[in-house]
């Protein structure tokens, strides 16, 4: 059966530490981090940091980089680009998967709850392990597929229109929000591929240069890898790039149904 | 603890190249219990629902029993086919999904079976 709590091991206890802001601190604001240390051997906890955020920058990731330098540098969190191309920061903030560096604690009420990726086994803190995610999008073959060799002269050509369907879903980081926010995708990620590998799969359906549309279409037709969407929409509510893989995923149904009558 | 590849452990056992089949039925079973529920409802808050006579008599009548046979059976086929979802979402052991999608499937035709015989029966019997 599915499980609906979490193994006794990994919930999360209450009782963590708590880092109160300096006394001269001007403007104070509250973060409760999830906290996992495998070699510890103990079970997760929240801990509370305050930090005051007159020194410090606006967004989650400004805070999170300012605990790790000035207060607990244990504190583990993975980014990099800190501006929202990269996807290494994703994690669950105030209930909702997005990436810490584009979004602004000014756009939270209250304290700020900071957690991992959801349903992820969890490598320490807030990096969750994301080798699952990746087979998931390597199954899709992300690359283009042809048999009329390349022009010798010059590239595969495509038109503007062409270009502009694969514009959106080429936009996508990887971070992992949408897959992590889908409950279909937390019950049966195993066998259903998720929105993140599905939208790259459109993606590649829709390239006009790509000659591999019938077999990648053949490889999505499968009760679990593409028809475990049940269209939540949770994915498009998360993704921080504005993206819209529940569309695309009803794109790549409705193709499946074309091509039968 | 296995050391098949990520890759292959996702890959499994392949795409079963099945599924559209049952997402355009359930479609069409959907659009059909649309308008077989209008006609339904339509009908049935015009009848003096007391009155035993006058419902079974208005069940015999005309092109009645047909439509409410194409109802109970878009209906039962429906929740058979959205039970099958839900089952294969949340029951994961081999032997209990089996188990649990041959009882589902049983009891749907068995509540279809029985539907479309007491329309019949009431049919049959006025027409008789």
């Amino acid at each position: 059966m599915s499980t609906f709590r979490l193994p006794p091991n990994s919930r999360v206890r209450r009782d963590g530490k708590v880092y109160k802001a300096a006394s001269d601190a001007r403007k104070v604001r509250t973060f409760r981090i999830y906290r996992f240390d495998p070699d510890s051997g103990e079970n997760p906890r929240l801990d509370t940091y305050e930090v005051d955020m007159g020194a410090c920058g606006p967004m989650v990731l400004d805070a999170l980089i300012k605990i790790k330098n000035e207060v607990d540098s244990t504190l583990t969190f993975r980014r990099s680009c800190r501006e929202g191309i990269c996807g290494s920061c994703a994690m669950n903030i105030d209930g909702l998967n997005t990436l810490a560096c584009t979004k602004a604690c000014d756009d939270i009420k209250g304290d700020v709850a900071i957690y991992p990726l959801p349903h992820m086994p969890v490598v320490k803190d807030l990096v969750p392990d994301l080798t699952q995610f990746y087979a998931q999008y390597a199954a899709v073959k992300p690359w283009l597929q042809t048999r009329t060799p390349a022009p010798p002269d010059r590239e595969r050509l495509q038109s503007k229109a062409e270009q502009e369907k694969i514009d959106r879903p080429s936009a996508c980081i990887l971070c992992a929000c949408c897959s992590t926010s889908c409950p279909s995708y937390w019950w049966n990620s195993d066998r259903y591929l998720g929105p993140a590998a599905l939208l790259s799969a459109y993606r590649w359906i829709v390239d006009s240069r790509d000659e591999a549309t019938g077999e990648r279409l053949d490889e999505l037709e499968d009760p679990f890898r593409l028809y475990r969407c049940h269209t939540i929409m949770n994915c498009t509510e998360a993704c921080p790039k504005d993206l819209n893989p529940a569309k695309t995923i009803a794109e790549i149904k409705k193709l499946l149904a074309e091509r039968q009558h | 603890m296995s050391l098949r590849t990520p890759l292959g452990r996702q890959l499994g056992l392949g795409s079963a190249h099945e599924g559209v089949h049952h997402w355009i039925l359930q479609r069409a079973t959907a659009v059909a219990l649309v308008l077989l529920t209008i006609w339904f409802v339509l009908s049935i808050v015009r009848l003096p629902l007391a009155d035993h006579a006058a419902i079974t008599a208005w069940i015999a009548h005309g092109v009645n029993p047909v439509l409410l046979i194409l109802l109970l059976v878009a209906a039962a086929w429906h929740s058979k086919l959205g039970v099958q979802v839900v089952i294969e979402d949340y029951v994961h052991g081999k032997h209990a999904k089996i188990a649990l999608l041959l009882v589902s499937s049983f009891i749907h035709v068995l509540i279809a079976a029985t539907a479309v015989l007491a329309v019949l029966r009431i049919a049959m019997r006025s027409v008789g």
